[in-house]
């Protein structure tokens, strides 16, 4: 038996779940849309080949963490969508490109092609760019000063560069050959990048925000969550060294890296998670002052519970028949 | 002057026309291609390969836009209407919830199996890909209209505190409204998607296109409206006396009516003025309203000066109306009329083909004609009873608001001619294609060669 109390906190981890793998998820087709060669298209017909079934469900989790942000915390929706009114239209317009160029690019007169492959790159780059900056914005409480843009922008940089590691990892994982090599050089840089990231969030997050300081000083659980940046920070040095040793002979381990990036995307996460609790609006509003009525969020929770195993199954069935290295994607 | 509440109505108003413009098609041609994909299981015909792999590009092509425009409606919930969701969450909230569900990951996983996966599963899987994306979208199309009928006629739920609770579930979706509008819809969906397969199809023919898919495809659409044109007067009329039972203002705007009347007059055309609150140019069939809502010519219609203050804006509703009504007119006559020649000759006139292009977006325009008085209809309420529009509008500046609006704009338009220039595009350049060879079709019939040339004589019929 669920009991009433109980039902936000259980809301508030379905929806940091469906954005935790809607980052990882949208963010590796995301990347790969930011990394498109635009002098070689050949490599970018591979590549979007690499991510063109998946996207679209991908993206579907971003509906799911906006929706139940909408229907379990509703007052939250309507503040954070509020305070980030801009980002939040700009990123629209960056999925619209990104979403509609993947079809476009494939149907159009050849000479048009380069104009939608551009405009997938600059959909993937706007839509990944202003998710950085929303999240920035969040961290720092929708403040406008100078300081949280500035953070803001940083954090913008931070998560385009993360997806664009994510993606090379793809990347390394789909492709052969020259475009594999490829990959390996751009998680190389994109890594260096990422990390520098999300060691500055890691160290600015606590210093600007008391309660954030607090939780992670207060022992005895601080030194339970010490292990998350420590864990966080070996998996880029293991990411590190495996990249350098890449490509392996029979293009052994090539999955690495990606399981690698999965698990900092992870890790990154429940240490963001772990500085807000119990808070959907930091320092504002927490779970249980958002939550909606109980007998709604019991009507959709019991559907949930059904569902969402059914959505894991098939969407492994889809990802096991499009299993292995790239091939030519071709429905014509 | 314009402010916050009427940038986002229109940002909104633009956000969902042009959304549905693309399920509109993609709920009903993905039955379609189901079709299409069986009756190639079944005879194993390459020419219904052929069909049904250019309708799958178009339908990739115009799911990506249903998609992508999808994602902007449940953003703005939250940028534009904040008051919606904070007095009607709790049944919005769910209904939307199990869309995304039961719906979206359904439709959008089996797609890329759909589009992508024909040479890596086995063709059943193939052609069960295709149905599950066809159920997707359907059940997506349910849960929608489940919420939208809901706030057209709100049951199930009680107000605590100035926020609705939901009492009863069954009765939240299973509202009075509910089942004609869905059937409306689909129907709606079914016919658009028919005349854009005719359309897109005769503009093919009309270009030199003397292969068989094109014929097929054609024949196929003409048949199928002939079938959901009629249906759709029936379900039209339900839906209309549903709406004159529970939404009498929406009635009295869509049929001009001012004064309570007993014996009200049809009116076929005439110039609604709000100002001085009557009629000009009137052209009207007697007592014909009447008989139509009450089934009685001397039956009672409110008229609009019962709910001074409360009534929807007259002339969109009026207008659009008849926009819908005489598309569907126009659409029950064309497909009539061409299955008959089509059954009789098995080929269409040229005029009769251009007739058809004109067609291909006729059921666009009825569908946004026809959402443009059920919503504006529903005018001055967000949900019916419950709460003004004007109540639930976002505080965000109007500068804000504008600008927002203007780049949405720009894409949408921008995107909406690239779309229709792609159709065309893809059309002209399937003009190209070779005809299937009688070596796919020999492929099928290795175990019994005999059959090979009574197939490639007969052909394939619809």
């Amino acid at each position: 038996m669920i009991l009433d109390e109980h039902l936000p906190a259980i809301f508030a981890a379905l929806m940091a779940f469906s954005v935790l793998v809607y980052a990882i998820l949208d963010g590796y087709d995301l990347g790969v849309g930011m990394l498109l060669p635009m002098r070689n298209e050949q490599q970018r017909d591979t590549m979007i080949a690499s991510i063109g079934p998946f996207w679209d469900a991908n993206e579907t989790w971003l509906v799911l963490a906006i929706g139940l942000l909408l229907i379990a915390f509703p007052s939250a929706h309507n503040i954070i969508l509020k305070e980030l009114y801009f980002p939040a239209a700009l990123l629209l317009i960056g999925l619209i490109l990104r979403g509609v160029s993947f079809d476009f690019r494939a149907k159009v007169i050849q000479s048009r092609k380069d104009t939608w492959d551009k405009l997938f790159k600059l959909g993937s780059f706007m839509a990944a760019a202003c998710q950085g900056y929303m999240l920035g914005m969040f961290v720092m409480g929708f403040e406008s000063s100078f300081l949280a843009v500035a953070f803001s922008l940083l954090s913008a940089i931070g998560v385009a560069t993360a997806y664009t590691l994510i993606g090379a990892c793809w990347l390394i994982m789909k492709a052969e050959g020259e475009l594999q090599a490829k990959a390996i050089g751009w998680a190389r840089k994109a890594g260096y990048i990422a990390f520098t990231g999300i060691l500055l969030v890691s160290v600015i997050n606590p210093l600007i925000n008391e309660f954030v300081f607090s939780r992670w000083t207060t022992p005895p659980l601080a030194y339970l969550f010490a292990f998350v940046p420590l864990l966080c920070f070996g998996f880029f040095f293991m990411g590190y060294k495996t990249l350098k040793r890449l490509p392996l002979e029979n293009d052994e381990c090539c999955w690495l890296p990606f399981v690698l990036c999965v698990s900092i995307f992870t890790f990154s996460f429940v240490g963001l998670a772990l500085s807000f609790y119990p808070f959907v609006v930091p320092n504002q509003v927490t779970i249980w002052q958002a939550a909606s009525a109980p007998e709604s969020l019991r009507f959709i929770l019991y559907g949930a519970l059904i569902v969402i195993p059914c959505i894991f199954a098939y969407t492994l069935f889809s990802y096991r028949v499009f299993w292995g290295k790239v091939r030519d994607l071709r429905y014509y | 002057m314009a402010d916050a509440f009427l940038l986002s109505r229109i940002q909104f108003a633009a956000n969902i026309s042009f959304h549905i413009l693309f399920p509109t098609i993609t709920i009903a041609l993905c039955w379609l291609l189901f079709y299409f994909k069986v009756r190639f299981d079944l005879s194993q015909h390459p020419v219904w390969m052929r069909v049904y792999r250019f309708w799958v590009k178009v339908f990739a092509l115009t799911f990506a836009l249903g998609v992508v425009s999808g994602i902007t409606m449940s953003f703005q919930f939250g940028t534009n209407w904040p008051g919606f969701m904070e007095t009607v969450g709790n049944i919005a909230g769910p209904l939307l919830g199990y869309e995304v569900l039961t719906a979206f990951f359904l439709e959008a996983t089996f797609l890329g199996i759909m589009l992508f996966g024909i040479n890596r599963v086995p063709s059943w899987v193939h052609t069960l890909a295709t149905l599950i994306v066809a159920v997707g979208t359907t059940l997506s199309a349910f849960w929608i209209l489940a919420l939208n009928s809901w706030m057209q006629t709100p049951t199930g739920f009680e107000m605590r505190e100035g926020v609705a609770h939901a009492v009863d579930w069954f009765a939240i979706i299973f509202n009075p409204s509910f089942p004609y509008r869905l059937g409306h819809v689909l129907l709606a969906s079914g016919l658009t998607a028919c005349f854009l397969v005719a359309g897109i199809s005769a503009y093919r023919i009309l270009r030199g296109d003397n292969k068989k898919a094109p014929n097929i495809a054609l024949k196929t659409a003409i048949l199928a409206a002939a079938v959901l044109a009629p249906l759709q007067v029936v379900m039209g009329d339900l839906h209309g006396l549903n709406t004159f039972e529970h939404q009498p203002q929406k009635v009295a705007a869509m049929e001009g009516v001012w004064e309570t009347t007993e014996g009200a007059p049809l009116l076929l055309f005439a110039v609604p003025d709000e100002e001085n609150r009557t009629n000009h140019f009137e052209i009207a069939i007697p007592n014909m309203a009447s008989i139509i809502l009450t089934h009685d010519p001397q039956g009672k219609i409110q008229g609009l000066n019962d709910f001074k203050g409360e009534h929807p804006p007259v002339a969109p509703v009026f207008y659009g109306f008849r926009i819908m009504v005489g598309l569907g007119m126009l659409m029950l006559l064309s497909s009539w009329y061409a299955s008959v020649v089509l059954l009789r000759n098995n080929a269409l006139q040229p005029w009769q083909l251009k007739f058809f292009v004109g067609m291909t977006f006729s059921g666009w325009i009825a569908t946004l004609a026809g959402w443009y008085v059920t919503e504006i209809g529903r005018q001055p309420f967000l949900v019916s009873g419950v709460l003004k529009s004007a109540d639930a509008v976002t505080d965000i500046a109007p500068a804000n608001v504008g600008i927002s609006l203007a780049m949405y704009l720009t894409v949408y338009i921008a995107l909406l001619v690239a779309y229709i220039k792609t159709l065309f595009y893809m059309a002209r350049k399937s003009v190209e294609i070779e005809e299937y060879s009688l070596s796919e079709l020999s492929s099928r019939t290795n175990e019994e060669p005999g059959n090979q040339s009574e197939n490639a004589r007969q052909g394939v019929t619809v």
